[in-house]
């Protein structure tokens, strides 16, 4: 089967090609998340107020800095494709690491199908200022998805050498339209004294503002999948995470300081296309292209990361035996995972046409949360089970377990943010993860080779 | 020593059949929340609110610059009333709470525990059975 097919005629088994840098790893990470920027982290707005979101972008700031920092350490050491899932598999657990597959899966290709709705709508928008009205969105919906699956089915360096690119323009255009704002002069173009109030729910809307908080940074830890195609992990994956965490902070904040000078909070908070719509405000034509192009690229790169993000994990899991073996197999002259890559497609573009955005914007957000909370305990193991020394680390975050604990803490805030605003949601995602676990327990365990999950060069984990 | 667990060979007709069933899972959690409509009822409470108030900037609560953005995003008073009005029902349900925080911490011990158990397996398999 696919097992057969993934070794080569002198039986060596196909492996992916190790040609990213760090400048790959920052670009993927950051191009995940800065559509993020461009639209949705608003909704924080929403729930809470202005104030309330800037709280929401630092307090989720913390948490994604500590997700990288442990994600640092951990991939640096666990350097192969899956991330999370691998380092799951070699230091929680079978059923925890299938758990973890699924959450990367499921957040990343639930993202992906919003990002390509939001290149409709932009297409959409776009053909109305022009005068076509009513234009459908599908197409363009399905194109998106469709041309980024081709670009990560024929190779890992140009799909992510595009991500490079086109995100950086997108982080240029936001710095622009800072600089364009005269944000040292009050008064002149930015509002904030006339258009800040004070917390209109009072602290529980902070709370409540958590959940959409995780629109600044959610993705970043898909610098992971990459392990097993940068030449360096212990150094690239560490350099090209927290830069890409530095990256989001700055960009975060520039983005609630201009909308927040320039729109009534109650509009901003449910604003499709926030920045456009700033760029709007400002009266100019130029200003107004560059911020449509730009929530394209940024909307395009952040699908373009997922595909490549859930198509590892996906691959992963097929390798391993959690998912079908089929799954595992990679494409003999483009060494990327094709199958899964290929799979993905129709489930995205079909997250994008049930017409449920937000049932499907939670499910991809509580994955990414539940994500994160396992982090937490799998670093308090892996420092346990193989005590600094025991074994090579690419990278040691400082202040342990201090990260981990916080980490936890603000896990739990954000489930209950989760709870306030979509607790139907909440459970419903949990029944599925629920009844996938045991489905995994009762009838796919049964297919996977023991010995065969653990496969880093360490010495025996202590404790067992 | 002991032998290595050798697991069955999973035919083709397996296979579709375990990823169709993950896909059906998915799609029925996604479909699931909106047979209790919970979200709808900020929406409802915001339009009801919406529906009794007497609209002018100054009865929204909007000072001039407000009133100026608003203009300018292409919003009179009564569009703009609907975004104001709109308001967010944060009441905590005790008994939900309780149910929800119950579900995910039993979740990962769950998880956890079963977890640990394969993870014997594993290290047992790798480390003994050389």
């Amino acid at each position: 089967m696919a097992k057969d097919k993934i070794t080569t005629s002198n039986s060596k088994p196909i492996a992916m090609l190790k040609v990213l840098n760090p400048f790959h790893i920052w670009a993927l990470g950051v191009g995940i998340v800065l559509v993020g920027e461009f639209m949705g982290w608003n909704f924080t707005v929403g729930k809470g107020g202005a104030y309330a979101s800037l709280i929401a972008c630092w307090v989720i700031g913390l948490l994604y800095t500590c997700v990288a920092m442990i994600d640092s350490e951990v991939t640096s050491t666990v350097a192969a494709a899956g991330g999370q899932y691998t380092q799951a598999k070699h230091i929680v657990g079978p059923l925890m690491a299938f758990n973890v597959g699924l959450y990367l899966v499921m957040a990343y290709t639930m993202l992906c199908a919003a990002d390509a709705l939001v290149v409709g709508d932009l297409m959409k928008s776009g053909a109305e200022v022009m005068g076509y009205a009513n234009l459908d969105t599908k197409p363009f919906v399905v194109l998106t998805v469709a041309f980024l699956a081709w670009l990560n089915y024929r190779g890992v360096f140009a799909t992510l050498t595009l991500n490079l690119v086109i995100t950086f323009l997108a982080f240029a255009s936001l710095i622009v339209l800072f600089l364009s704002v005269d944000p040292l002069h009050q008064g002149v173009v930015l509002q904030h004294q006339a258009l800040l109030t004070d917390l209109p729910y009072g602290w529980i809307g902070v709370v409540a503002a958590l959940q959409f908080g995780m629109w600044y940074y959610l993705g970043i830890e898909g610098t992971c999948q990459a392990a097993e195609e940068v030449r360096s992990a212990g150094r690239s994956i560490p350099l090209g995470t927290m830069g890409g965490m530095m990256t989001l902070l700055v960009a975060a904040t520039i983005t609630w300081f201009v909308a927040t000078g320039l729109m009534p909070w109650q509009y901003l908070g449910q604003a499709v296309t926030p920045m456009y719509d700033a760029a709007t405000l400002l009266g100019s034509s130029q200003l107004q292209l560059m911020l449509f192009v730009a929530t394209a690229f940024a909307a395009i790169a952040s699908a373009n990361g997922c595909i490549n993000d859930a198509s590892r994990a996906w691959f992963s899991l097929g390798r391993d035996r959690y998912m079908p073996v089929f799954f595992g197999a990679i494409h003999p002259k483009y060494r990327t995972p094709y199958r899964s890559v290929l799979f993905l497609v129709p489930i995205a573009i079909s997250f994008a046409f049930t017409g449920l955005l937000d049932q499907v914007i939670t499910f991809s957000i509580l994955s990414g949360l539940l994500g994160y909370t396992f982090m937490t305990f799998n670093m308090i193991k892996f420092r346990k089970m193989w005590p600094l020394g025991s074994i090579h680390r690419g990278y040691i975050h400082p202040f342990h377990p201090i990260p981990a604990i916080t980490l936890l803490t603000l896990c739990c805030a954000t489930y209950f943010a989760t709870f306030l605003g979509y607790g139907a949601s909440l459970l419903s995602i949990m029944a599925f993860y629920i009844l996938a676990s045991i489905w995994f327990v009762l009838r796919r365990y049964k297919f996977v080779k023991r010995a065969d999950q653990f496969t880093m060069p360490w010495p025996r984990p202590k404790g067992y | 020593m002991n032998k290595n667990y050798t697991p069955p060979k999973q035919g083709m007709f397996g296979q579709i059949f375990d990823t169709i069933l993950v896909l059906v899972l998915v799609y029925a959690s996604l479909m699931v929340p909106l047979l209790f409509k919970a979200e709808a009822k900020a929406e409802a409470a915001a339009a009801s609110a919406s529906a009794h108030v007497q609209v002018s900037w100054q009865s929204l609560g909007q000072n001039e610059i407000q009133q100026q953005q608003w203009v300018k995003l292409g919003y009179d008073p009564e569009k703009a009333a609907t975004l104001i009005n709109s308001r967010f029902d944060y009441t905590i349900d005790p008994l939900m709470l309780i149910i929800t925080i119950l579900v995910v911490a039993g979740y990962f011990i769950f998880m956890l525990k079963v977890s640990d158990k394969q993870y014997r397996e594993v290290i047992k398999e790798k480390f003994d059975n050389k």
